[in-house]
C-alpha cells in the first residue's frame, strides 16, 4: 500500500462522506429550524423528507417519455417536492402541534412520533394502491455518467480529478450545487429579509415578537413552510443519490439527520450543515479504519469496519457534547429569570 | 357434585351440537406483510391461500370447515413472537406456514413449541432453526449450510474468483450465510479479503472505496434485495464490474429494478426456485395470476408447498383420528412423520429435526435486468 494508491482512496472515501454529508444537512436543517423557533423535536421531518422524495420519483417517472431537459425535469422534480412537503408540514403544525403548544414539552415529542409513524403508512397505502414499493428513481441517462467524463470539453480537469481520487458522477455534482444553492437561499431569507428578521425575533422570544406586533403563528407557520420545503429539496437530493426510496426510508437519514443537528448545534442553522458534513465525514472515514488498520498492522483498527460507522458516528456526538454540551456553533441558552 | 354433573351434561349437549354442524380448523400464515420485504411475504401468504382454496372442498368432505389466518410479523422477531403467541391462543389454529425471516423463526417457533404448534416453512435456511430440535419446526428448503458451500463453489469453480469481498447485513440470515461462504472459500483456497457487517441502506461509499482499493474477483453480499440492489446500484456506478453474488434473499423481481443500470453479473443461490424451474408449476402460476393479479414468485410456490404440506398432515391426522379435528400435537407428529407427494417442488419428507431429506439449490443470474436458471445443485442435510 504505497502513497499513490492510499492518496486517492482517502480523498475517495472523504468526497463520499461529503456528498452525502450535504444531504444530511439539508434535512439537518428542517429540524434545526423547527427547534429555533418551537424548541420542538419535529420527528415527522423524516416523513416530510421522504414525502419528497416520492414526489420527486413520481415527477420524474410521469415525465421520463418526455424527451425535455433533463434539468429542467429535475427542477420540477425539486419544486414539486419543496410545494408538497412544505405545504404538509405547515398542516401538520397546524393539526398537531399548535393545539398543544402549551401542554408539557413531552406531549408534543409524542405527538411527533406518532405523526411520524401516520404518515409512513398514509405514504406506503398511497404508493401501494398503485401497486408500488420500492421506488427507483428513473433518472436522464446524462445524470448518471461521470461528471468532465473522458469524451467531454472538460475531460482534462475530469482526468485530474480522477487521478486524486475525485470520481462524481454528473448526479453529485447537481446535488453538490443544489444543496449549495438551498444554503445559500435560506442563508439570505433568513439574514437578509423582513421576514426572516420576524422570524429570528420569533425564535429568540416569541412573547416579546408579539408585543413588536409580529404575528407569532404566522411566523412558525412559515418556519414549518420554509423547513419542509428544505425536507422536500432534500429528499430529492436523496432519491438522487440513492436512487430507491420507500415510505421507510426516512428513519435512517432522519436519525442521523438529527445527530448531525445536535452535533452542530441544536437551532444553529450554520451549526446543522457543519454536523450534517462532519457527520458524513467521520461515518465514512470510521468505515474504513480496518484499511488503516492493515497498513499500521494493528489488530484492534482492523476490526473497525463498516459495521462501526453508525456507532462511531453517535461515540463522536457524544464526546463532543461532553466537552461542548451546545454542539459544534450552538449558543449557551441563558435561562431567563 | 350435582353442580358438576350439570354442567358436563351442558358441555356434552354442547358438544353434541358442534358436531353435527361444520367444525372449524385453520390454519395461519406468518410473514411480513408491511414494511420492507412485504412482496415477499405477500407471495408467502398467496400461495398458501392458492393451497388452502384447493384443499377446502376435500375438508369439507369430513365435516371440517377449513380457514386461513393470515399474520404479519413485519420481518421483526418481536412482532413475529407476539403473532406467534396470539396463535398459540387460538385453539383453532391448528398448524402454521412461515415464517420468511429466520430471525423471526427461532423466536417465533420457540414461542409455539409448547403448545405443539407445528410450522413448516417455505423459506428459512439458517441452521440454527431446526438445529434446536424443535418438535414442531420444518422447512421444505435447503439450509444455510448447504446454500453456503453452493455459493461459495460457485464463485470458487465457476466464476474462478481468487479474492473475494465477503459483505453481510448483521442479521442471523446474512451473517450465518456470510460466515459459511467464508468458511468453504477458505477451503477452496480462496483468498477472503474481508467479511464486513453493514446495516447501512442508502449509502455504501465507504465500503465501495474499500473494494475498489482491494480489486476482489468477486463481492458476496448475505443480505436482502432492498439492501443488496442499492448497494449493487451504486457499485455499478462506482465504475466495478466485478460479479456480485448472493443468497436466496436477492430473490425478488424487484432486485433489478432497484439496481437500475447495475443489474448485470449479479448471481444468487436461492431454496426457492423460480416458477420457470419447476415444471409442475405452470398451472400454479395462472391461478395465481388469476387470484391476485400478481405474478406469483418462487416464494409464492414455496408458500403453497409449505400449506399443502401443512393441509395434508392435517387430513392425514384428522382421518387417522376418525375424520374428527385433530390436537395440535397429532397434527405435528403426522407433519414431521409424513411423506407428501405431488407438489411443485417435488416430495417431502422430513428428517428427525424437521430439515427436507432431499432439497434442491437453485443458482440464478442476472444480465442486463433478466433473470435466468445458471445451475441446479441438489443438497442433502448432514442428518437423514
Amino acid at each position: 500500500m504505497d502513497l499513490a494508491t492510499l492518496l486517492p482512496f482517502i480523498v475517495n472515501v472523504i468526497v463520499g462522506g461529503l456528498v452525502l454529508g450535504f444531504v444530511y444537512a439539508i434535512i439537518a436543517l428542517g429540524y434545526t429550524m423547527v427547534y429555533g423557533v418551537l424548541q420542538l423535536i419535529n420527528f415527522a421531518h423524516s416523513e416530510v423528507f421522504v414525502t419528497g422524495a416520492i414526489v420527486g420519483y413520481e415527477v420524474f417517472r410521469v415525465l421520463a417519455p418526455n424527451p425535455m431537459n433533463g434539468y429542467l425535469k429535475l427542477l420540477l422534480a425539486l419544486l414539486a417536492a419543496m410545494t408538497v412537503s412544505g405545504v404538509l408540514n405547515v398542516l401538520i403544525e397546524r393539526l398537531a402541534y399548535r393545539p398543544l403548544r402549551n401542554a408539557p414539552r413531552l406531549v408534543p415529542l409524542i405527538t411527533a412520533i406518532g405523526v411520524s409513524l401516520i404518515l409512513q403508512d398514509v405514504l406506503r397505502v398511497i404508493e401501494g394502491f398503485q401497486g408500488r414499493f420500492d421506488l427507483t428513481y428513473i433518472l436522464p441517462e446524462s445524470f448518471g455518467t461521470r461528471f468532465c467524463a473522458a469524451q467531454s470539453s472538460c475531460a482534462a480537469l475530469g482526468n485530474v480529478l480522477r487521478t486524486i481520487g475525485i470520481d462524481l458522477q454528473v448526479k453529485d455534482v447537481i446535488l453538490i450545487v443544489v444543496a449549495l444553492l438551498s444554503l445559500g437561499g435560506l442563508n439570505y431569507l433568513v439574514n437578509r429579509t423582513r421576514l426572516g428578521k420576524a422570524i429570528r425575533a420569533v425564535a429568540q422570544d416569541r412573547v416579546t415578537a408579539g408585543l413588536m406586533g409580529i404575528d407569532a403563528d404566522r411566523m412558525i407557520s412559515m418556519t414549518f413552510l420554509i423547513g419542509g420545503a428544505l425536507g422536500g429539496i432534500s429528499g430529492v437530493l436523496f432519491g438522487l443519490k440513492v436512487g430507491t426510496v420507500n415510505a421507510y426510508s426516512g428513519f435512517d437519514p432522519g436519525i442521523v439527520a438529527f445527530t448531525a443537528a445536535v452535533l452542530g448545534g441544536i437551532g444553529s442553522i450554520p451549526g446543522a450543515v457543519l454536523g450534517g458534513l462532519v457527520l458524513g465525514v467521520i461515518q465514512n472515514l470510521i468505515g474504513v479504519t480496518n484499511i488503516f488498520g492493515q497498513i499500521l498492522g494493528s489488530a484492534n483498527l482492523q476490526a473497525i469496519d463498516a459495521s462501526y460507522q453508525r456507532i462511531g458516528a453517535f461515540l463522536v456526538l457524544v464526546l463532543i457534547l461532553i466537552f461542548k454540551p451546545t454542539g459544534l456553533l450552538g449558543k449557551s441558552n441563558v435561562e431567563k429569570v | 357434585m350435582k353442580k358438576t354433573a350439570l354442567s358436563l351434561s351442558v358441555l356434552a349437549a354442547l358438544a353434541l351440537g358442534s358436531a353435527s354442524a361444520q367444525t372449524t380448523v385453520k390454519i395461519a400464515t406468518l410473514s411480513p406483510l408491511s414494511g420492507g420485504q412485504s412482496d415477499l411475504g405477500t407471495q408467502i401468504r398467496n400461495g398458501a391461500q392458492l393451497a388452502v382454496n384447493e384443499y377446502k372442498p376435500l375438508f369439507k368432505k369430513i365435516g371440517l370447515d377449513l380457514q386461513l389466518v393470515a399474520y404479519d410479523d413485519q420481518a421483526d422477531p418481536a412482532t413475529g413472537t407476539a403473532q406467534a403467541r396470539k396463535i398459540a391462543s387460538d385453539r383453532q389454529i391448528l398448524a402454521v406456514v412461515g415464517t420468511l425471516n429466520s430471525g423471526v423463526a427461532i423466536p417465533s417457533s420457540a414461542a409455539l413449541a409448547p403448545s405443539h404448534v407445528a410450522m413448516v416453512s417455505p423459506a428459512n435456511t439458517a441452521n440454527q432453526v431446526t438445529d434446536r430440535g424443535l418438535s414442531n419446526m420444518n422447512r421444505i428448503v435447503a439450509r444455510d449450510d448447504a446454500q453456503g458451500p453452493a455459493g461459495a463453489n460457485f464463485i470458487a469453480r465457476t466464476l474462478k474468483a481468487k479474492k473475494v469481498y465477503i459483505l453481510n447485513d448483521k442479521t442471523a440470515y446474512g451473517e450465518g450465510l456470510a460466515k459459511e461462504v467464508e468458511k468453504a472459500l477458505k477451503a477452496d483456497g480462496v483468498q477472503v479479503v474481508a467479511n464486513e457487517g453493514t446495516e447501512e441502506k442508502s449509502d455504501f461509499s465507504s465500503i465501495i472505496a474499500k473494494i475498489k482499493l482491494q480489486r476482489p474477483d468477486a463481492v458476496y453480499f448475505g443480505g436482502i434485495y432492498n439492501q443488496v440492489g442499492v448497494f449493487i446500484k451504486q457499485l455499478r456506478e462506482a465504475g466495478i464490474n466485478a460479479p456480485v453474488i448472493g443468497g436466496d434473499g436477492l430473490d425478488s423481481s424487484e432486485l433489478a429494478t432497484i439496481a437500475g443500470q447495475g443489474a448485470n453479473d449479479i448471481y444468487f443461490t436461492t431454496v426457492a426456485a423460480p416458477i420457470e424451474a419447476l415444471p409442475a408449476a405452470k398451472v400454479f402460476a395462472t391461478s395465481f395470476k388469476q387470484t391476485f393479479n400478481d405474478n406469483a414468485q418462487g416464494f409464492g410456490a414455496f408458500g403453497y408447498d409449505a400449506a399443502k404440506v401443512v393441509l395434508q398432515g392435517i387430513l392425514d391426522a384428522a382421518r387417522a383420528n376418525g375424520n374428527k379435528a385433530p390436537s395440535r400435537m397429532q397434527v405435528e407428529t403426522a407433519i414431521r412423520k409424513g411423506n407428501f407427494t405431488g407438489l411443485l417442488s417435488g416430495n417431502v419428507t422430513f428428517n428427525s429435526v424437521g430439515d427436507r431429506k432431499s432439497a434442491t439449490l437453485y443458482v440464478m443470474n442476472v444480465q442486463g435486468g433478466k433473470y435466468k436458471l445458471a445451475t441446479t445443485v441438489p443438497v442433502k442435510p448432514a442428518r437423514q
